[in-house]
């Protein structure tokens, strides 16, 4: 009783190219993300060299993973918006994608 | 320090909170079933749901803590808004569509779609009401903190005049209301930060923050080998003195009064700020009551470097070159030491020039470099593990997944509030900067940095920012208590205790359980004043970490993953998570005893408890396997 969904999800066939795509990108937003840790942590005088604008490297990381973040996620939805339009034609004209 | 009420920011605090109300009265005519009142009816445009997981999201932690400890400790303040903006990566990329395809009202729904199992009901529904009592408390603090320069009010009767409002807003309308309240708190939020920004580089940096600002005095001693005996300028007396690893302070008696100061090893004497528990009872401020406002704001620049040369004011900068110039300045920040001197407990804050690299790179708070140990590096890596785990396990930002439509209206959401809530976060590190050098700090409550530098711009913009403050605890808590009260309504009496209900029932339910969890969050508020909000939402986003994450992951990744496996790793690290925290040299302190005397010496409790679910959850399932295949 009452389990249903609040709003029915309908068929999704870019459902594994989709979360193929978004492990692939967390990864490597991950590897970016250890990397600012593991400076901190290993190499931490590094984090006060200066880089670009006056700015040293702990603030120009810190504002990268901020922008890597919504750069990423655009194309992310870029990738996946352009799958689900494709699998959704193709499902339209009854054929099979692969 | 003391706060005086003016007419301009009640009426704007009475504006906020007569818009919530009516905006709630309204949604209410449309709330009587039960996905009316947990999601909203699921038919949320995305870009509203975008700006409302912002609204949402970005709560008095972010607002008032994160500006708070960037103003107190720098850029150890900033990991939090690093960390906190990560997290939303793992929930765009991993979480959000999954969890709208399996979900319903609760993460518990999620979590259990392929089970049916009451085990899981049960400890993902304790799991959701912890977290979200977790995240409550700093809420409630900041609403108690913003209260009083506000209205003049005490810090108690704030936290219960949002426990109130929030507890009104849920009960009538439940998620509908709250995304409204979220989405204009949201907005509003973004818009007048950027706004307060953009003040904030038109003035630049200036060594002189304004004519009010007090003059800290500097004294000379007269040494006798390593002790002072006599001051040099007329009119002092010296009171007491004490000398310990953190320095050596002297009590100087002068104008009738005792205050404590600062010597360095050249013999000068700095002022300090002061508080003193009295044997009589009384907290005396710089040696005086209170009211007689002897202890100030702090904070401000004494060396202001631009291409190589000292001067008074920078003049308009640009975001690059406001940071580039701090970084190459100095700034006089105010540290805290607590000691006991013949028994009375004394704070003292005293000045502490720190170059702005300094300021500029973690280690302030966070000990990474000068002074750090393999357990203070242990409890960063925790702290920024915790951070970026757990925003994708926290009840309350999963549910908002359940509001829209489709998963592409759940994704494109996610993305637009990526978008939002990164921009907020590197408008932080400017405002809590700002803060930190424009003479407006109360050592008090960091928690009151970003409303008070918006008061050294005038007192609308200080009405308008610390309304806005206010309608974010609103409009967070709101959206904790929608959490809970589904927890308890429909993961823990529907499901689990399988008690047959109408869907009018239901949503009563629903809507009493919002007012309990409201009336603990209340208590809770109240008890934890004085902390800042950033450092006990890390502690939410640990507990949700911990509990919540490694199940969400395996469920979706890993086939194995048995029934008994999530409940087993939900409860572990529930347990394991709380019970660091509990044993941790923060709450030592809380409860009066000392931080060197903590039965575990983590304050973030990620790095143990997260791979402890993780390993629960893998063994268990393991085990548990026949059963699954019988």
């Amino acid at each position: 009783m009452l389990h249903e969904p609040a709003a029915q999800a309908g068929n999704d066939p870019a459902s594994e190219f989709k979360k193929k795509v978004g492990i692939r990108m967390f990864i490597a937003y991950a590897v970016v993300y250890a990397g600012f840790i593991i400076i901190n942590t290993a190499a931490p005088k590094l984090m006060g060299r200066q880089i670009v604008f006056g700015l040293n490297l702990a603030v120009t990381y810190g504002f990268g993973l901020i922008l890597l973040a919504i750069i990423s996620g655009l194309i992310y939805n870029a990738i996946c918006t352009r799958k689900e339009d494709e699998m959704e034609a193709a499902e339209k004209n009854g054929e099979t994608n692969e | 320090m003391i706060y005086n009420a003016s007419i301009l920011p009640i009426i704007l605090f009475l504006t906020i909170v007569i818009s919530v109300l009516t905006i709630s009265i309204l949604s209410a005519r449309k709330t009587s079933s039960v996905k009316g009142y947990f999601a909203a009816g699921g038919n949320i445009p995305w870009t509203v749901n975008g700006i409302a997981f912002a609204g949402d999201y970005l709560s008095a932690a972010s607002f008032l803590g994160i500006c708070g400890m960037i103003a107190m400790s720098g850029y150890d303040g900033f990991l939090y808004s690093i960390g906190y903006l990560a997290g939303w990566v793992m929930a765009l990329f991993v979480v959000a569509e999954p969890m709208k395809k399996l979900g319903k009202y609760t993460f518990t729904d999620a979590l259990d779609s392929k089970f049916n199992s009451p085990a899981i009901q049960l400890m993902a529904g304790i799991s959701t009401l912890l977290v979200s009592i977790f995240y409550l408390i700093p809420q409630m603090v900041g609403a108690g903190a913003l209260v009083t320069p506000l209205l003049g009010l005490p810090h108690y009767v704030g936290v219960i005049m949002v426990g109130s409002i929030v507890i009104f807003i849920v009960a009538t309308a439940g998620m509908k209301s709250t995304t409204y309240v979220q989405f204009i708190k949201g907005g509003l939020l973004i818009v007048f930060s950027t706004i307060l920004v953009g003040m904030l580089l038109y003035n630049g940096l200036n060594k002189d923050v304004s004519d009010d600002y007090h003059d800290f005095v500097e004294l000379t001693a007269v040494m006798n080998g390593e002790t002072v005996s006599d001051i040099k300028e007329a009119g002092y007396e010296i009171t007491g003195e004490l000398s310990d690893s953190k320095g050596y302070f002297i009590r100087l008696k002068n104008d009738g009064y005792n205050n404590w100061w600062k010597v360095s090893e050249k013999g000068k004497i700095s002022e300090a700020l002061s508080i003193v528990d009295s044997k009589e009872g009384i907290k005396l401020y710089n040696g005086a009551p209170i009211e007689e406002e002897r202890f100030y704001p702090v904070g401000h620049m004494s060396k202001v470097i631009v291409n190589g040369k000292e001067v008074e004011a920078t003049g308009p900068l640009n975001p690059f070159s406001y940071l580039s110039t701090i970084e190459s300045s100095q700034v006089v920040r105010f540290e805290k030491y607590g000691f006991t001197f013949e028994d009375e407990h004394v704070s003292i804050w005293y000045q502490e020039p720190t170059s702005g690299s300094e300021i500029l790179r973690p280690g302030l708070k966070f000990k990474v470099d000068k002074g750090s140990t393999p357990l203070s590096k242990l409890n960063f890596v925790s702290l920024m593990l915790a951070l970026f785990f757990g925003t994708s396990a926290l009840p309350h930002v999963l549910i908002r997944y359940y509001t829209v439509p489709s998963a592409r209206d759940a994704r494109k959401s996610t993305i637009l509030a990526i978008i939002a809530i990164g921009f907020f976060y590197v408008l932080t590190l400017f405002i809590g900067l700002g803060a930190m050098t424009s003479g407006v700090l109360d050592v008090e409550s960091s928690n009151m940095a970003a409303p008070l530098l918006a008061k050294s711009f005038g007192s609308i913009l200080f009405s308008i920012i610390s309304a806005i403050a206010f309608a974010t605890v609103l409009g967070t808590v709101s959206g904790l208590i929608v959490a809970s009260s589904g927890a308890v309504a429909h993961d823990l009496v529907d499901r689990f205790f399988k008690v047959k209900m109408t869907d009018k029932r239901k949503v009563i339910v629903g809507k009493t359980a919002a007012v309990s969890v409201g009336a603990i969050a209340i208590v809770l508020g109240i008890l934890f004043k004085g902390m800042n909000v950033s450092f006990l939402v890390g502690w939410a986003f640990a507990i949700a970490a911990s509990a919540n994450f490694p199940s969400i992951i395996m469920l979706l990744f890993w086939k194995k993953t048995t029934a008994q496996g999530i409940a087993s790793s939900v409860g572990v690290g529930m347990i394991s998570a709380i019970g660091i925290i509990l044993l941790s040299p923060s709450m030592f302190e809380r409860y009066g005893l000392l931080a060197s005397q903590a039965i575990i010496p983590l304050d973030n409790p990620g790095i143990i408890s997260i791979p402890l679910s993780f390993l629960t959850l893998v063994i268990v399932s393991l085990l548990t396997q026949k059963k699954v295949k019988a």
